[in-house]
């Protein structure tokens, strides 16, 4: 039964935008797409730094040794080292690998609880709307920053409470978006016909109206990536993220700010890390968006 | 008139709504602290004496419905609680902060929305030109650019490497410069943005049209015209933009050394000051959600083209 629903639904859509030709034209318009390619060009290359970390560099980013603290740049260590001794090119190498392993973790938490919460609000409707849209509405109404900063100061410190904090900022935009989408989705023929012989709720949510809702939740997951690296790294450089000595871009610019005067390098370096993955999943967002659904797009 | 009165009425209620369920969020804050909250906040070095009176003093030995109503009804009174580090009133440390953020605020808020919609104009008066894409470089770098980060760099370039402002503190009126404009750089970037895709969708329309076939100077069409009806979008980012300046006022305060709410949150967190935590967090939050609504009864009371059904 749920075979001929998935048939009927392809064939409703099918009419006026092929599934297949509609991926290929997406990929075409995403390439053309010059600052979206580079943005993912940029992700590539960050990822691929950070996972070859091993293989670039035979510094270990926890190795302390005091009598070459604060190193300028030398062969050794070509961008010098920190006020331990450590080496920063191998802290920062090592370092993204969990700032975006933190990204990625929060916004899955934020994904895992949003889009079923949205999906349940839109769908439903009536007083589960209402109540999953205040809890959304209270989510929101602590400004920016606050919210992560308020969690922490609650669950302590370290990488599980960092995810946490930062992914439950991440849960009302997918709620409200996916509410959204799922509120046009399910006046579709193919959801009513779903509907009318006998499907489960659950079903028509998670087989015909989630699948349907999917290409902005990737944009806005994209995009949320960016921020959950910036929120995460704000708490490292507060000291209250990732703790030293595990090396985390947030952290190392919160304890380079000590040596700014005379190691100006200590914060320079990971900020342009923080800077460079966000804007890559800034650009690459745009991109998404434009190539997926040309009119959302904003410029 | 009645459709707009019956909107505001279920915009007011639901902001009242929110802030009671940011009330109850601050109240759970301290409640679900891991081990005894009381002995949590007294701090490993206080005696069963003090963890005892601060236990009967947060009301921690009552049931969670009774502790939360009287937190309400102390909310009502403007009472937050005495500091755990100060035995001050969280109230007056607060309010003895909140000036110089709200300072911070607005002073960033006047500089973002200035050179905001400058630029935006400018790039909207040129679309696709090497100023517009210049624009969509540094407003990109705007939004994607760590505000701590930020900071530092204008520290070392403009405290000192070219010793032109001063680095931390608020001695001096000139010390407001550096973190107003750390803070303002992700909404200065967000209007710049909006005035851009806000004055070319206005651009398009018929009346600009005839403004420029009857003569009128392009500059007269661009600013009177153009940004005078694309304002409303833009006046609206401008004042969800001001909330958010306030929360994020926090990374900002703590760079620069800048006296205000932020500061104190952050001391008060690495203090295990809960009391005050909570008062800042529950500013913050009803400072930002009465903006909020004050933006969306503005839009309401200037824009009649908007239905509200």
């Amino acid at each position: 039964m749920s075979i001929r629903v998935s048939i009927t639904a392809e064939r409703s859509g099918a009419r006026h935008r092929p599934r297949w030709p509609y991926g290929l034209r997406s990929w075409r318009r995403f390439r053309r797409h010059r600052a979206a390619t580079a943005g993912l060009l940029l992700l590539l290359a960050l990822s691929g730094l950070a996972l070859a970390a091993p293989a670039l560099t035979p510094e270990d980013p926890e190795g302390q040794d005091l009598g070459r603290a604060l190193a300028p740049a030398s062969r050794l260590h070509p961008l010098g080292t920190d006020h331990l001794g450590r080496d920063l090119l191998a802290r920062l190498l090592y370092g993204g690998r969990l700032s975006l392993l933190i990204g990625f973790l929060a916004v899955g938490l934020g994904l895992a609880v949003g889009v079923p919460l949205g999906a349940i609000s839109g769908f439903r409707g009536g007083v589960t709307d209402l109540i999953i849209q205040r809890f959304a509405d209270v989510l929101l109404s602590f400004p920016g920053f606050l919210l992560a900063l308020s969690l922490v100061s609650v669950l302590g410190v370290g990488l599980q409470n960092v995810v946490i904090a930062v992914g439950v900022g991440a849960i009302p935009s997918f709620i409200r978006l996916v509410r959204g989408s799922v509120l046009s989705i399910r006046q579709q023929t193919y959801v009513e016909a779903a509907a009318a012989i006998g499907q489960r709720q659950r079903t028509i949510i998670f087989c015909h109206v989630l699948p349907n809702a999917i290409a902005p939740v990737i944009v806005q997951a994209t995009l949320n990536l960016g921020s959950a690296i910036l929120v995460a790294a704000g708490l490292g450089f507060l000291g209250l993220g990732v703790q030293p000595p595990t090396p985390e871009w947030g952290t190392m610019l919160g304890e380079g700010r000590q040596y700014i005067f005379r190691t100006p390098a200590l914060t320079t370096y990971p900020g342009l890390a923080i800077f460079l993955a966000v804007l890559g999943f800034n650009l690459f967002g745009d991109g998404l968006r434009d190539a997926l659904d040309p009119r959302m797009g904003t410029r | 008139m009645t459709t707009l009165r019956r909107y505001l009425a279920e915009r007011l209620a639901a902001a009242v709504v929110t802030l009671l369920g940011v009330s109850l969020i601050v109240f759970l804050m301290v409640r679900v602290l891991p081990g005894d909250p009381a002995r949590v906040i007294a701090g490993v070095l206080a005696s069963e004496e003090e963890v005892g009176r601060l236990r009967s003093q947060l009301e921690l030995d009552r049931s969670l419905p009774v502790q939360y109503g009287s937190f309400l009804l102390r909310l009502a009174r403007g009472n937050l609680g005495v500091s755990a580090r100060t035995s001050e009133p969280v109230t007056r440390e607060v309010l003895g902060r909140l000036p110089r953020t709200v300072e911070l605020a607005v002073v960033s808020s006047a500089i973002a929305t200035a050179i905001g919609i400058a630029a935006g104009v400018a790039a909207a008066a040129c679309p696709y030109s090497i100023v517009d894409y210049l624009l969509s470089v540094v407003t990109l770098s705007g939004v994607s650019m760590p505000v701590y980060w930020l900071g530092l760099v204008l520290i070392i370039v403009f405290a000192i490497d070219l010793n032109w402002l001063p680095a931390a503190g608020a001695e001096e009126p000139a010390s407001i410069v550096l973190p107003a404009l750390t803070l303002g750089a992700f909404s200065m970037a967000l209007i710049a943005r909006m005035t851009r895709s806000s004055v070319l969708e206005v651009l398009g329309q018929d009346y600009v049209r005839t403004a420029r076939a009857k003569g009128l100077a392009e500059r007269a069409v661009l600013w009177r015209h153009a940004l005078g009806n694309a304002l409303v979008p833009i006046i609206t980012a401008v004042g969800l933009q001001f909330g958010a300046l306030l929360g994020g006022a926090v990374l900002t305060e703590s760079v620069f050394g800048w006296p205000g709410l932020g500061l104190l949150l952050i001391d008060s967190i690495f203090a295990r000051d809960y009391p005050v935590v909570q008062g800042i967090v529950l500013t913050f939050s009803a400072l930002f959600t009465l903006t909020n609504l004050l933006v969306d009864l503005l839009y309401a009371y200037v824009d009649p083209r908007i239905h509200y059904g």
